[in-house]
């Protein structure tokens, strides 16, 4: 028997997309796209516009100006059951009046099904989702986590070609929303139906996406595969937004073939650089690609900074020293397990870091801090 | 002090932290009941007992008063008047206030301000004034007659007729059907509306399948306030019926005051009582079985 829940997934397209409140302007003019099959994720803190994003595509929220495509189609003047795209809410939405088999059933009973197909589709979706012995309870009796399987059984049950998932895995605690992500993984390579999934969890997004959008107020800021996004962020914050980044601020000097060079007393390289020369700018360092030795030891060469740790922070399979810097500015190191220096807080060390770990972007207002000023020694170091 | 760091963890809940509480605290939050406890024994408790008193004992001790009762079949014309009374005004209350409870649910804030204060101001309003309102509205040849005329319906006597005395009651008891329907469909979780949508249901079958089973509990608590509140109503069908059409608890105030047969008046308000209590428990079975499958996610 062949399995009639395996579905294309559809391609969506959003050209100049926008949504205004009266002056405010929610969602600014995006363009983007998924492919079929693709699960691309809507990431950005809250207010950024990327839940307005979804519920645009879903039907729910009108659109003020751009389109929205579905396989090349516009979708405007469909109203949202006509959509048959599948929705998955943070609050789980399921009927309370209704059985879990109900709820299940619900959006095959719209579609005029027969009784015995829609018990065999409903028993398939609640087995997908690990469930299939629960059909007769009621929402309240089961768990948030459980309630949320609910959920996607009865969004995948009519096999849409489309999954929408606004922060689906919001309210739950910490170990249930990692095993449910792995599920929805599985879930997803299983249907091949595209999903286009919100959340304003940058580890959720990692864990899950093909691809992912960054929003920040409104725009995107920057569409990329999870590794193009931490180790290639296009502007400061989508380096500061997925993942932890270090940033060493100062003015851009020059910027040729694609390198970087930040000014300061000490000049930093960068491999790679977006920043206009004389433009204020930033060096990005994730973390864990700084390194940190003492300062009595012979001067390194190439990138290096001085600083004091200020503080040690213990993670288990990481230690995390925050230092800061001659500009009074704090970066982060990132230290694993295995490789622990013995700098306590306190110490004074060199940080330092290939060019080849190192982007300078620009930062989008003058640093509220002096520029780096990495070999001058700065009162507050002396003080005690 | 450990309670309240325990709330604060968030690791209990308000209800275990009344069950822990110490017997001593249990004792005193029940203190709370007592001065609303004596109102209701001295008002109500204390009446009750003493109309069953003379139903049984006046004027001579015994079954007397509802072999009368039973054996009259005015009195029993009139009761069952009294309830098809109380069910129209139930029926014309629901079928104007879920509406429009549903618009003060739908409405924006400032609508939703003018529709509630529009429900509140005959709320508020004294009942005899909204009654002799009627009495001005419904006579003979009052403006709602005369706008009959125009239409060219003509004559449609409502001033001393059952009509008028429902039209009248349902106005007054409107409130009462509104504002705990509109509080329970507040509470309904607009999002399901949009699951649904989603999950490919138009408008009416969304409301049909969702809102309305959603909203029952609602429609029941009003309809069992004005159900229970028509029955024994007393100012506005004196006032706007007739001693032809009257109602029980107009035939309780004749014997009381006209008769002096307090047994008899007595007799009638227990026949009111047992038969309401009846009906009660028959929609509590009922409404109690729907509202606890309804009650759910939160």
């Amino acid at each position: 028997m062949s399995d009639s829940s395996i579905s294309q997934g559809a391609a969506i397209t959003l050209n100049k997309l926008t949504k205004r409140y009266g002056d405010a302007t929610a969602v600014d003019a995006i363009d983007l796209n998924a492919e079929p099959g693709e699960f691309l994720t809507l990431l950005g803190p809250s207010g950024s516009g990327k839940t307005t994003t979804l519920n645009m595509i879903a039907g729910f929220v009108d659109v003020t100006e751009g389109e929205i495509l579905v396989d090349g189609k516009p979708v405007y003047a469909l109203p949202p059951h006509k959509r048959n795209m599948g929705m998955v809410f943070q609050h789980y939405a399921l009927f309370p009046h209704m059985s879990v088999g109900d709820n299940v059933a619900y959006p095959l009973r719209q579609r005029r099904l027969p009784k015995s197909e829609r018990g065999r589709l409903v028993a398939d979706a609640l087995n997908k989702v690990g469930l299939s012995n629960l059909s007769h309870r009621m929402p309240r009796q089961l768990s948030g986590g459980q309630q949320q399987r609910v959920a996607l059984a009865r969004a995948i049950v009519y096999s849409p070609r489309v999954l929408l998932m606004d922060e689906p895995l919001g309210a739950l605690d910490k170990k249930l929303r990692d095993s449910l992500q792995l599920e929805i993984k599985r879930i997803h390579a299983e249907l091949g139906t595209t999903f286009v999934y919100v959340t304003h969890d940058q580890d959720e997004a990692l864990v899950l996406s093909d691809r992912i959008a960054v929003f920040n107020q409104g725009k995107i800021e920057q569409v990329g595969s999870a590794q193009d996004l931490y180790e290639r962020p296009s502007t400061i914050f989508v380096a500061q937004f997925v993942g932890e980044s270090s940033l060493f601020h100062g003015l851009a000097l020059d910027h040729q073939g694609g390198k970087g060079v930040l000014s300061s007393d000490r000049t930093l390289h960068a491999h790679r650089g977006d920043a206009r020369s004389g433009a204020h700018a930033a060096m990005v360092v994730r973390p864990e690609r700084i390194r940190v030795q003492p300062i009595d030891g012979v001067e390194p060469s190439g990138n290096a900074v001085r600083g004091r740790i200020i503080q040690e922070i213990y993670l288990g399979n990481s230690r995390k020293l925050e230092v800061e810097l001659g500009d009074g500015s704090k970066v982060f190191v990132r230290e694993s397990a295995g490789e622990v220096t013995a700098n306590r807080p306190g110490d004074r060390v060199w940080l330092t870091f290939l060019p080849e770990d190192a982007v300078v972007l620009t930062t989008n207002e003058s640093p509220d801090r002096p520029q780096l000023a990495a070999d001058v020694q700065v009162p507050v170091f002396t003080s005690n | 002090m450990a309670t309240v760091e325990a709330l604060v963890a968030g690791s209990i809940t308000a209800d275990t932290v009344i069950d822990q509480a110490a017997p001593s605290k249990r004792w005193g939050r029940l203190g709370l009941l007592v001065p609303a406890g004596l109102l209701l024994i001295v008002g109500f408790v204390v009446p009750l007992v003493i109309m069953l008193w003379y139903a049984f004992t006046d004027p001579s001790v015994g079954f007397g008063n509802f072999a009368w009762y039973l054996g009259d079949a005015v009195q029993q014309r009139i009761l069952l008047r009294t309830f098809t009374t109380a069910v129209n005004v139930t029926v014309v209350c629901l079928l104007l206030g879920y509406p429009y409870a549903y618009a003060m649910v739908a409405a924006g804030p400032k609508l939703r301000a003018v529709l509630t204060l529009l429900v509140l101001v005959p709320f508020w309003t004294s009942l005899m004034v909204r009654t002799f309102a009627w009495v001005i509205l419904l006579q003979d040849h009052g403006p709602l007659q005369s706008l009959l005329a125009t239409v060219g319906l003509g004559q449609i006597p409502l001033i001393r007729t059952n009509l008028g005395v429902v039209i009248g009651m349902s106005q007054v008891l409107l409130p009462f059907f509104v504002l705990p329907l509109y509080a329970v469909m507040t509470n309904i979780d607009r999002r399901l509306i949009l699951a649904s949508s989603s999950l490919g249901a138009g408008p009416l079958t969304s409301f049909f399948r969702i809102w309305l089973p959603l909203s029952l509990p609602g429609v029941g608590a009003g309809s069992l306030i004005v159900f229970i509140s028509s029955l024994g109503f007393y100012v506005t069908p004196a006032l706007l019926g007739s001693p032809g059409n009257s109602l029980i608890s107009q035939q309780i105030f004749t014997q009381v005051n006209g008769l002096l047969q307090w047994g008899r008046a007595g007799t009638m308000g227990v026949v009111l009582i047992v038969i309401t209590l009846a009906i009660l428990a028959i929609l509590a079975l009922v409404i109690g079985r729907s509202t606890s499958t309804i009650k759910g996610v939160r």
